[in-house]
């Protein structure tokens, strides 16, 4: 969590502690100059402890895309399909700024306007630029950030920085046009269509362009990078390694989403995803590089709210032409909702303080002298949290659409809690007719969370709680509203103590 | 002589603005479901572009056609994806 490191600047800079590969989770932003954990501290993309906070929102303005992917399909758009290029709406810029100044109001924590698509938002420059244009005049307390597969980045740099858009995401998949041609079949360049490694040539060299020029002018950049098993797993090592040198800071490496009914080249041609563990073992070894996005939920370019949770059905062209916003009052009860938060995030981070003797104190004189923590000598075990944000175990088992992955790990006479990631489920009680296939979503549930130990929620039911504890999992209920890391601390210590937890060798299986 | 947009089109706009005659129309829903040419416009960008320009980067194989009635990205050329793969694949789609 970037908690720690963001609401104790005092902290060195350097922290001792290199990107993520220190025992604590909580300062792996800790690295970065103070003024980019300004920048990113409540941005829920950016930080993984803002992301408990706060919402962020995307709207849908940017049609038009210059490349193809073979995990993208521009045919589709069902409102349940949760995967980016899907909209169900496409707004003009108009409608775009109508419907930010209206979530703004109702959904105070909303604290960021992203444009992602559903092409490639600098692909539609007018529409994407009118937009920022509009927004950077009328909602002064939006953050604004653009999403782009760079192929038209760097002839945009100096409008993206002149509308104030400090935060860019480029996707990139390779830095080798070999591997390109595999992911992206054709590219419009100059006029013409271009296909196979030539037009993957292209597009790395604008990519890695464009990066530099951000970076070279302080614009704050994030590398997403789509994980496709045996066509860049190895690869995005060296991608990792390249984008860090050119000045990116953070690296967010997400799982392919192939099915057949999305209609992609690579859902029909059978190619799989990959696996939590494949994830979690890439992200992992490129984390020793540079700083690692784990919280990824890869949301719809239309979606609405809290990371996880898509509120976008409220806030339709129609309903948000029949609101009458009045911004400025508006404003004000936002900034009051931020202090709230804030106010909240720092009793958090005081009551951990209290409850666990400081991982970051504990490490930092010893890791002077040995950079790299000992083994553990017990072992580490995962838990899967129910939450509905505010950074506490607040949700009922049945209601969880997504779990969040934490491994709790012995470090010296320390717990450490690192956040591994999030996995989706599907409702277990959605109530009412559904109830008969409950028992499928509770299997399917169990499924999904291979290879966790314990399941903590505000409260869970007689049922599931039975089908858990048969299926080798430890159900919890006792921490509601507690902090996540504090409870997932507690049950590991709990468990450890009842000697209930894999011995050492399994263990370490575990987390290789 | 001219291009045609048919009803396979998904409406993104990537057409639009590079049309050197400006002969394409956006839907008009609910008469018009998707982008038009305008056909006493169009010159299939002859004089202007080596390459007619909507059919350069329309994403849709078989949503533009030529003057002749044939798709001028026909199944498989765009996406890669065999059109025999795609029959079989939607074929045990829909027998689920």
């Amino acid at each position: 969590m970037a908690l720690e490191a963001l609401d104790q600047p005092k902290l060195p800079a350097a922290g001792g502690c290199s990107a993520s590969g220190c025992g604590s989770s909580t300062d792996k932003l800790a690295h970065l100059p103070e003024h980019i954990r300004t920048k990113v501290h409540n941005h829920p993309c950016f930080s993984e402890d803002a992301h408990h906070h706060y919402a962020r929102m995307h709207v849908a303005v940017a049609p038009a895309c210059n490349i193809q992917c073979h995990y993208c399909n521009r045919k589709y758009d069902c409102s349940n399909e949760s995967r980016p290029g899907v909209v169900s709406e496409l707004l003009t810029p108009e409608q775009a700024v109508a419907k930010t100044l209206a979530v703004a109001a109702e959904i105070p924590q909303m604290t960021v306007l992203g444009i992602a698509g559903p092409g490639d938002p600098l692909a539609n420059p007018e529409r994407t630029l009118a937009t920022f244009r509009a927004l950077s005049e009328k909602a002064p307390d939006i953050k604004l950030c653009v999403s782009t597969n760079g192929l038209a980045l760097p002839e945009l740099v100096d409008e993206i920085c002149e509308h104030n858009i400090d935060h860019v995401t480029i996707t990139i998949n390779c830095v080798d046009p070999e591997i390109g041609a595999k992911i992206y079949p054709w590219i419009f360049w100059n006029n013409r269509r271009i296909k196979g490694a030539k037009a993957a040539k292209i597009l790395i060299e604008q990519q890695q362009k464009g990066l530099q020029m951000l970076c070279d002018r302080g614009v704050l950049v994030k590398v997403n990078s789509v994980l496709i098993p045996g066509v860049n797993d190895e690869h995005l090592k060296e991608v990792s390694r390249v984008v860090k040198a050119k000045g990116a800071f953070l690296h967010n490496v997400m799982p392919l989403i192939a099915e057949p009914e999305h209609g992609t080249f690579y859902g029909l041609m059978g190619q799989r995803g990959p696996s939590n563990e494949e994830l979690q073992a890439l992200q992992d070894e490129c984390a020793g590089d540079m700083a690692m996005m784990r919280h990824c939920r890869q949301c719809r370019a239309d979606a609405v709210g809290m990371l996880g949770e898509d509120r976008g059905a409220e806030f339709t062209n129609e309903k948000v032409a029949a609101m009458d916003i009045d911004y400025a009052a508006a404003m004000a009860r936002r900034a009051e909702v931020h202090a709230a938060i804030e106010a909240n995030r720092a009793a958090q981070q005081q009551q951990r303080n209290e409850s666990f003797v400081p991982i970051t104190s504990l490490l930092g004189s010893r890791k002077r002298s040995q950079p790299q923590p000992k083994p553990a000598a017990v072992p580490a075990a995962r838990f899967a949290v129910a939450t509905t944000g505010g950074g506490v175990i607040n949700e009922h088992f049945g209601h969880a659409r997504e779990f969040l992955v934490y491994e709790a790990a012995t470090r010296g006479d320390s717990v450490d809690v690192r956040f591994l990631g999030a996995r989706k489920v599907d409702l277990y009680c959605a109530g009412g007719d559904t109830c008969g296939d409950a028992e499928d979503a509770l299997a399917k549930t169990i499924r999904t969370l291979e290879g966790v130990t314990g399941v903590l929620c505000s409260k869970i039911g007689i049922e599931p709680w039975d089908r858990l504890e048969v299926a080798g999992l430890v159900p919890n209920g006792e921490h509601a509203m507690e902090p996540i890391e504090d409870a997932v601390a507690a049950v590991y210590r709990e468990l450890l103590a009842e000697g209930r937890l894999a011995p050492p060798a399994e263990a370490a299986v575990l987390s290789a | 002589m001219a291009y045609r947009i048919i009803d396979s089109c998904v409406n993104c706009w990537a057409c639009e603005p590079l049309c050197p005659s400006e002969a394409i129309r956006p839907a008009a829903p609910p008469a018009v479901t998707h982008f038009t040419i305008d056909a006493r416009a169009c010159t299939e960008c002859e004089g202007d572009h080596a390459d007619p320009q909507c059919a350069s980067i329309c994403p849709v194989e078989g949503a533009i056609l030529d003057a002749a009635g044939e798709a001028v990205n026909p199944a498989g050329s765009l996406t890669g994806i065999p059109p025999e793969r795609l029959a079989q694949v939607m074929a045990e789609i829909r027998a689920r």
